[in-house]
């Protein structure tokens, strides 16, 4: 029987086996047993566990589990190589960066074969996605070594930064961890993932082939207590990590008070729009590129489908049938759309989640797939929001599909996560579009395309989907560090509020009383107690002492005015400039508080000056701390768009206790956010003047709100509180350590600073760093063609 | 054994669509605000042609599928009765003897889908294609503008019928789908159907000149309503020929056709296409977005005129192992 004959009858593809000789000989080389690499060389193995093909579930090669000691070494190397490697000029470095992305060019098919026989990834993925980012990714940081002492100005490097990246995307997320990282002028000790090691590896041999000086690069490989050594070493300057959510939190814990800089990249839950007007087949292939795209093992897939009623059957027709000409399989065919799993254990992952979801009775409709580590694209429809499947990232092939009736609806499905990595939105209306983009609440959200990367765009997610970004200038910007004056003498905790009644206070014509300020009104503290505020003989007054249900009525309040970050940034600069206005009215008032906390006249008059200055120049920047449009991909508009972080707390330092106050509450408004501000514990008094002030001003209620009392114990209910977006802590070392841990519940983003660091009277005391802290990067992408 | 097993079942000839389309009244729904997005249309086919891979005896079987479905053309002004005779040689006779016999293909059947010819180029070919059980289509209506009166272009489809033309590649009237006058388009191509009696009608859309993908989608639509057994994406005229974007947008129109209707057409994209890799392309297309069926004749057709080279090159390579010379293959 003549076989050409045979498949001209079913036109079947028949195997296109990718060769994978050479990356078997390389294994066999190394003996199949791998040590870490450290100061340039590769260790012995020392104690080893196996890394399997997932589709074969043979082993492929063993590695060496990292040990503190080897931690140490390596961060030792990193340590003693980081001065050499930050004081080369950007020139020499860009050279180095240079060197690896051409290194990688020329092993990329080597390198391709090796993630794929180790991940599990379809060799076409590899092949044209993973290795093209990851050269694009150095080429592109060899670029910001080049320009950065022009482009970030006053900026230095972490110093060692300890990293940890997940097994989904290894060379990938290697690249995006290490470029920027170098770029700056930092060293590195990186541990790849347990499951996925080896291109790590293969890295560290081809970083020695390109010259990469010893020190630079170190690799431990190991499980989570080696990656949790890391973290947790004292050496390392800044972390971080991606991977789950779980561990993110725990990271955030680990290091709380440490002094480290750190940014996670976790999990989502993404949501996939598509309206009645979209390009259906092309939605159908967005769901293909977003959830059917490294076997669904992808943190930014688009995983929840929200399809509008009108269009829901079509769509589902045509993605169902589409499930049908998946091909799942052998990683290393040409023809396999879908790979294995990385791993069993994420295979059972997956089986029993859609066992629940099957459980709750929800319709699960599959594709096929082999025997072994494999996992058949899968269809859930009928699920509703309180879902398992909705609700937990499956990290598997395996996407839900929910009609919503309209835009309003679908943003409320959409954002019905406690996630915000990615969102993608299909429809050919373009103010829909933009529309819907900009109320999502996702990082990068993709138009009318899904899952498209470039190194010069920012990646990273809102809530608990982490923060920081990598990628573009915004990811540049997360390995630098803008040194601040250190504190001669940290700030000491102040004394507990006094809440009885103080001996003496100054005689006033008229009693006056502050009170706390929330949603626009003063209002009574919910304690009915009041304490004393200092002056500098005894007490000065009384203040209101604020408890947990204030910071709740305050949360609220703030989430009310919403609208406040919409608005025109010109529009909010008009009412800072009328806070200006109304606040210079009144001077000589605000003066002779701040003189009844004991400052003399000049430095009272100075501070009251300064204030002012700083309201005009935020609200200067109120209409210009833009974005940008990202250099990306052709036919691609990149959007990065400063969006506000929504609800804000800032617990301010003792000293400066109008001009503190101001220092951070102003910029954090002028972007758009709303503040429940705690003003200097032992001085609030300067903070309730002003809300008179802000109340002639036209500041919609709940934009400010003020409670005063015990910071640390109000910071605490701020950063435990899972509806606020973000906090900022100056004060204790050990306040700030609090706060830290107390903020991984939601994962918000905290600055966190000794009160005492700043001289707020000085330029230290404003600039853009306090609007980056006030904004996130939305990354939008645009694509365009008629 | 023989390769088409369909054959048995088709009255006519090997590579005709056995179904007549009757097509049906005209429905702007089915067309109107119907949503394409290029982009997206570009995505997919740049990934679709990287997805798939055909190697050793399913390259080669995907090869000579590809000949199955070619539509062997000339349509140049310099055409004579000889050219057109050299031509058919080649349709009748696509491979050289010693790659049919190493590829062991003695006992099967094999010749391209069809030629095209101009309309006075149809006696001709008819001569030297008689008894081969190929079918001879022609271009007609004033090809490639088709800016002739009506009249004119349904007498030359009615010239190329009577000379024996099995299969006519008419051409549309741009002016109506730029001008969103679908009942224009309409009735034209249906006279046109009418005219053709029993030979097949391709509907040549000239997608270079319609630019708009929704256009295409249009024009693919009113297309298929008014009758057309196949719809066609360029005359090799334009300034853009046959694309995979465009290709892929007409692929789907008539799938949507297909799921309204239940009536099957076909797809012949055309220009442009001249590597075997090409041919992969185009064919992995229609695996992908419609199955194994629209790579049969009666359903696809690859409109191409050096392609045939590239591929038996290609074949040839793959019985003797060593790259070939088109120097030592017959011309077409």
């Amino acid at each position: 029987m003549n076989q050409i004959v045979d498949i001209l009858k079913t036109m079947d593809y028949g195997p296109a086996p990718e060769a994978s000789g050479i990356v078997r000989d390389w294994l066999a080389r190394h003996g199949g047993s791998f040590g870490h690499f450290i100061d340039g060389a590769f260790t012995a193995p020392g104690q080893t566990f196996r890394v399997d093909d997932p589709a074969t579930g043979k082993q492929i090669a063993e590695v060496t589990q990292g040990t503190a000691a080897d931690v140490d070494a390596a961060v030792k190397a990193a340590r003693a190589a980081q001065p050499k490697w930050a004081a080369l000029s950007g020139h020499d470095r860009a050279r180095h960066l240079y060197a690896l992305a051409r290194h990688i060019q020329q092993h990329a098919r080597f390198l391709a074969v090796l993630e794929s026989m180790d991940n599990g990834k379809p060799i076409r993925e590899s092949r044209d996605i993973d290795i093209p980012l990851v050269a694009r990714h150095f080429y592109h940081h060899a670029g910001w070594a080049e320009i950065l002492a022009d482009e970030f100005p006053g900026a230095a490097p972490h110093g060692v930064c300890g990293q940890v990246i997940p097994w989904n995307f290894p060379l990938l997320m290697l690249a995006w961890k290490v470029a920027p990282a170098l770029a700056a002028g930092n060293t590195v000790v990186l541990k790849p993932a347990e499951y996925t090691p080896l291109t790590a590896l293969a890295f560290a041999e081809i970083a020695r082939e390109a010259g990469l000086p010893k020190g630079v690069l170190n690799i431990v490989t190991g499980d989570g207590a080696t990656g949790a050594a890391i973290v947790g070493h004292p050496g390392v300057d800044k972390v971080a990590f991606t991977g789950s959510t779980e561990v993110g939190r725990i990271i955030r814990r680990q290091i709380a008070g440490s002094g480290k800089a750190l940014t996670l990249e976790l999990g989502g839950k993404s949501p996939f729009i598509v309206f009645a007007d979209a390009d259906l087949d092309a939605a159908v292939e967005g769901v293909v590129d977003s959830i059917w795209f490294n076997q669904g093992q992808v943190c930014c897939a688009g995983s929840r489908i929200l399809v509008a009623e009108a269009a829901a059957p079509r769509f589902t027709e045509l993605l169902r049938r589409r499930m049908d000409t998946i091909i799942v399989g052998d990683p290393l065919d040409k023809n396999t759309d879908i790979g294995a799993i990385v791993h069993p254990v994420q295979l059972d992952r997956i089986r029993t989640l859609v066992d629940k979801g099957r459980a709750e009775g929800v319709e699960i409709i599959q594709g096929a797939a082999p025997a072994g580590c494999f996992y058949p694209p899968t269809l859930a429809t009928e699920v509703e929001p309180a879902s398992i499947l909705a609700t937990e990232e499956i990290f598997g092939p395996v996407v839900t599909l929910t009609p919503f009736r309209t835009p309003e609806d679908a943003v409320a499905l959409a954002n019905n996560t406690r996630y915000g990595l990615a969102a993608s939105v299909w429809s050919e209306n373009v103010n829909l579009c933009l529309d819907i983009a900009g109320k999502v609440k996702a990082g990068v959200v993709w138009i009318n395309c899904a899952n498209i990367f470039d190194a010069g765009a920012g990646f990273g997610g809102y809530r608990e989907s982490g923060f920081g970004r990598e990628g573009g200038r915004e990811g540049m910007a997360a390995y630098l560090a803008h040194r601040g004056p250190s504190a001669k003498k940290p700030e000491e905790a102040p004394a507990a509020p006094v809440a009885t009644p103080a001996e003496s206070l100054p005689a006033a014509a008229i009693n006056r009383t502050a009170k706390l300020y929330i949603g626009g009104k003063q209002a009574r503290p919910d304690s009915g107690y009041s304490y004393a505020v200092a002056g500098p003989k005894g007490a000065t007054g009384l203040a209101g002492l604020g408890n947990r249900k204030d910071i709740r009525n305050a949360v609220e309040a703030a989430h009310k005015a919403g609208s406040w970050g919409a608005q025109t940034g010109h529009n909010r600069a008009q009412v800072l400039y009328y806070l200006a206005e109304n606040l210079s009215a009144r001077t000589a008032e605000f003066e002779d508080r701040l003189r009844s906390f004991g400052q003399t006249s000049g430095a009272a008059k100075a501070e009251v000056e300064t204030t002012l200055r700083r309201i005009f120049w935020y609200a200067a920047q109120a209409d210009k701390f833009d974005g940008a449009v990202h250099s990306t991909k052709s036919a691609h508009v990149t959007l990065a768009m400063h969006e506000p972080l929504g609800v804000l707390g800032i617990a301010c330092p003792i000293a400066f206790p109008l001009l503190g106050f101001v220092s951070l509450v102003l910029p954090a408004i002028a972007m758009g956010n709303r503040v429940i501000a705690v003003p200097s514990q032992i001085h609030p008094l300067a903070a309730t003047d002003l809300y008179q002030v802000i109340e002639t001003s036209d500041v919609p209620g709940g934009v400010i709100n003020i409670v005063t009392g015990d910071r640390d114990e109000l910071s605490k209910t701020l950063a435990d509180h899972d509806d606020v977006e973000a906090i900022w802590y100056f004060g204790t070392r050990a306040g700030g350590k609090m706060v830290e841990e107390a903020s991984a519940g939601n994962l918000k983003q905290t600055w966190v600073e000794d009160g005492a660091t700043r001289n707020w009277a000085s330029a230290d005391g404003q600039g853009r760093t306090f609007l980056s802290r006030a904004t996130q990067v939305k990354n939008i992408w645009v694509p365009y063609g008629e | 054994m023989t390769v088409e097993s369909a054959t048995a079942a088709r009255p006519a000839h090997t590579g005709s669509n056995t179904l007549r389309n009757p097509g049906m009244p005209l429905d702007r729904a089915m067309f109107e605000g119907h949503a394409v997005n290029r982009s997206a249309a570009e995505r997919r086919t740049a990934s679709l042609t990287a997805r798939r891979s055909v190697k050793k005896q399913w390259q080669a079987a995907w090869l000579i599928n590809a000949i199955r479905c070619i539509d062997l053309t000339t349509l140049a002004g310099d055409d004579t009765a000889d050219r057109v005779r050299r031509l058919c040689a080649k349709a009748r006779q696509p491979l050289a003897p010693h790659i049919v016999e190493e590829l062991g293909l003695e006992g099967t059947p094999l010749t391209t889908g069809a030629v095209c010819v101009y309309p006075t180029m149809v006696p001709h070919a008819v001569k030297a294609l008689r008894g081969t059980g190929i079918p001879v289509a022609s271009v007609a209506t004033g090809f490639p503008a088709g800016l002739m009166p009506l009249k004119l272009r349904l007498e030359e489809i009615r010239y190329a019928v009577e000379e024996g033309a099995d299969e006519i590649d008419i051409v549309i009237t741009r002016e109506y789908v730029l001008n969103g006058d679908w009942q224009a388009l309409y009735d034209e191509v249906a006279q046109m159907r009418d005219a053709c009696g029993q030979a097949h009608l391709k509907a040549i859309l000239a997608t270079g000149d319609l630019q708009t993908l929704r256009n295409v989608y249009s024009a693919s639509m009113v297309a298929m309503q008014a009758g057309a057994d196949f719809i066609k994406t360029s005359t090799g005229k334009e300034g853009v020929n046959a694309t995979l974007p465009v290709s892929l947008v007409m692929v789907r129109a008539l799938r949507d056709y297909l799921d309204a209707t239940g009536h099957r057409i076909g797809f012949k994209p055309a220009g442009g296409m001249k590597s075997a890799k090409d041919a992969m392309n185009w064919q992995f297309l229609m695996k992908e977005e419609m199955g194994r069926d629209w790579l049969r004749p009666h359903l696809f057709r690859l409109g191409a005129s050096s392609m045939l080279g590239d591929i038996e090159r290609q074949l040839e390579h793959y019985v003797t192992g060593r790259y070939s010379s088109a120097s030592r293959l017959a011309l077409a």
